[in-house]
């Protein structure tokens, strides 16, 4: 197994987070693991996206030409990665700000609107989670339960009363996601 | 602490290895992208566990200065820089190598030149290798391709280093400085005790001379004659260091047609290519030099009378490959691919380079 996923969106959206998350519960499971930020100004505001590549075996390069699935999560990242995700691979978007949605044939398209659900949650930081829990319900890279045993890895130990939270925002993003 | 698998940047992966191998002090100075190794080794507190040093210097120039101090007394110490850093760095290096101290240097490069870009690049090869400071030196040069190498040469860069009293660098990029990976961390070991250092290091001025003729550590020396005979000396060092301690890794190069040479991050982007390109019936090998200095020469050397073409995969515009055709005397075609400024290739670039400079 090996799945080589792009997270793009605006800084401060999470999405290095969200990369790192998913490599950890990566490592829960014993698999190789690469995490590869843009780590220029574009975490200073601009666009940010980092590289997650999960494997069982030994990974070559950890920045690639093309992916198995893209998450993407603003109309820039969407015109610079859609062209990149390989044909019969996952593009997953959030609604919210796109203006001009994919259109390639030959991928399968999921939409999820979390910036909504996450207000609805009242809780804008769960944005993350909630795409989080989309991926893993179209494409289960990972269980669940590695997921949670990351995040208590991660997170400082004053923060462990969010992990509730956090699962509740996964499963909000299993139930919500659906094909365009 | 005992072995750990851990999650981690490549920067982080340096601190943790300098605490557990018994380092006995850092000096640096913030700069992007390599601030994390001193961030980490600021949040581990080494000095309240192991006794190590930790020291945020006023500027680079302190920095690498402290290390000549603590290296003429036998300790181990190291220093870490990007770039700019480590250009103002020069003298100093120049100093300790002179003085034949050993020593740890990390280099996490970025594009340049001037201040440049905090992005990743790999334009501070001719640096590293073909001098930076004054002076016919030489410095022992690792290129980590991951965050495990990252951890362990530091380790093997410090038994370099006082194997041969000689300052050793780790030259690394951004892209593995900041990039997180699986890393299998060492054992902790106890730092040296004085009497330890004192039997390793009978050359260091450690201020117990009784009975012995005082340690004089210097790189000055007025007397050309003397001058040249300590010249004549390094020259012999550096040739053993060639003979013993070259450094490489071979890819499908057996039945290779054509060759990329490529180092640190370049060659993990380079092996994907390579994948590609023999998906696509190309007989592709990679050739990955560890150690730039001393350069695996030898090898490539032989390579030259069995494939048809080489190509070096740089991130800058070709300096490495000046070292490659060095090694192949014109006996095959070698060709560059670089992107310069902190741009850093996919995969698929390669895959087209190989194409367009080695078969077309």
């Amino acid at each position: 197994m090996k799945e080589e996923i792009i997270i793009s969106g605006f800084g401060g959206q999470g999405v290095l987070s969200m990369g790192k998350i998913l490599a950890y519960s990566g490592l829960m499971e014993n698999k190789e693991v690469t995490w590869m930020p843009a780590y220029g100004p574009e975490q200073r505001g601009g666009t940010a996206n980092v590289t997650v590549i999960i494997s069982d075996e030994k990974i070559s390069s950890p920045i690639l030409s093309s992916y198995d699935a893209a998450i993407i999560l603003n109309q820039p990242s969407l015109e610079k990665f859609e062209s990149k995700v390989k044909p019969g691979g996952i593009l997953i978007y959030d609604g919210y700000g796109i203006i001009h949605p994919p259109t390639r044939k030959d991928i399968q398209i999921y939409r999820i609107d979390a910036m909504d659900a996450a207000n609805e949650m009242n809780n804008s930081k769960a944005f993350n989670m909630i795409v989080l829990g989309g991926l893993l319900k179209v494409q289960p890279i990972v269980n669940i339960d590695s997921v949670m045993k990351g995040l208590k890895k991660t997170l400082p130990e004053r923060h462990h009363h969010l992990l509730p939270m956090n699962e509740a925002a996964i499963l909000k993003g299993m139930e919500i996601i659906h094909l365009q | 602490m005992a072995e750990e698998i851990v999650l981690m940047k490549g920067n982080e992966a340096i601190a943790h290895a300098a605490i557990r191998c018994g380092a006995d002090g850092y000096f640096g100075y913030p700069i992007t992208p390599q601030s994390e190794v001193l961030e980490t080794l600021a949040e581990l507190k080494p000095w309240e566990t192991t006794g190590m040093v930790v020291l945020q210097a006023e500027s680079e120039l302190a920095a690498i200065n402290m290390v000549y101090g603590g290296a003429g007394t036998g300790k181990m110490v190291m220093t870490s820089s990007s770039s700019p850093g480590v250009s103002l760095k020069q003298e100093g290096i120049s100093y300790i190598a002179g003085a034949e101290l050993p020593c740890l240097i990390v280099n996490v490069m970025r594009g340049g030149p001037g201040l440049g870009t905090i992005q990743p690049s790999q334009a501070d090869y001719f640096q590293t290798v073909k001098g930076g400071g004054h002076g016919d030196y030489r410095l022992i040069a690792l290129a980590p391709n991951s965050v495990q190498e990252m951890a362990d040469f530091v380790e093997l860069g410090f038994e370099l280093a006082f194997k041969y009293r000689n300052p050793a660098i780790i030259l690394a990029d951004g892209v593995i400085g900041q990039m997180m990976e699986k890393v299998v961390l060492p054992p902790q070991k106890p730092r040296r005790t004085e009497e330890e250092i004192i039997r390793q290091c009978p050359w260091a001025a450690n201020g117990r001379n009784k009975g012995r003729k005082p340690n004089i550590i210097t790189s000055l020396e007025l007397k050309p004659d003397v001058m040249e005979a300590r010249n004549i000396h390094l020259q012999e060092k550096y040739r053993t260091i060639e003979e013993n301690e070259v450094r490489y890794e071979e890819i499908h190069c057996e039945d290779a047609d054509y060759l990329i040479v490529a180092f640190g991050s370049c060659s993990r982007i380079a092996q994907k290519a390579m994948e590609t390109a023999r998906e696509e019936g190309i007989k592709v090998g990679l050739l990955r030099p560890i150690t730039l200095w001393p350069f695996p020469k030898k090898i490539i050397a032989e390579y030259a009378g069995k494939v048809k073409g080489m190509l070096s995969v740089e991130l800058n515009a070709g300096q490495m490959v000046e070292d490659i055709r060095l090694a192949v005397n014109g006996k095959v075609r070698v060709e560059h691919f670089g992107r310069l400024g902190g741009i850093v290739p996919d995969p698929d670039e390669v895959v087209h380079a190989i194409k367009e400079k080695l078969i077309k």
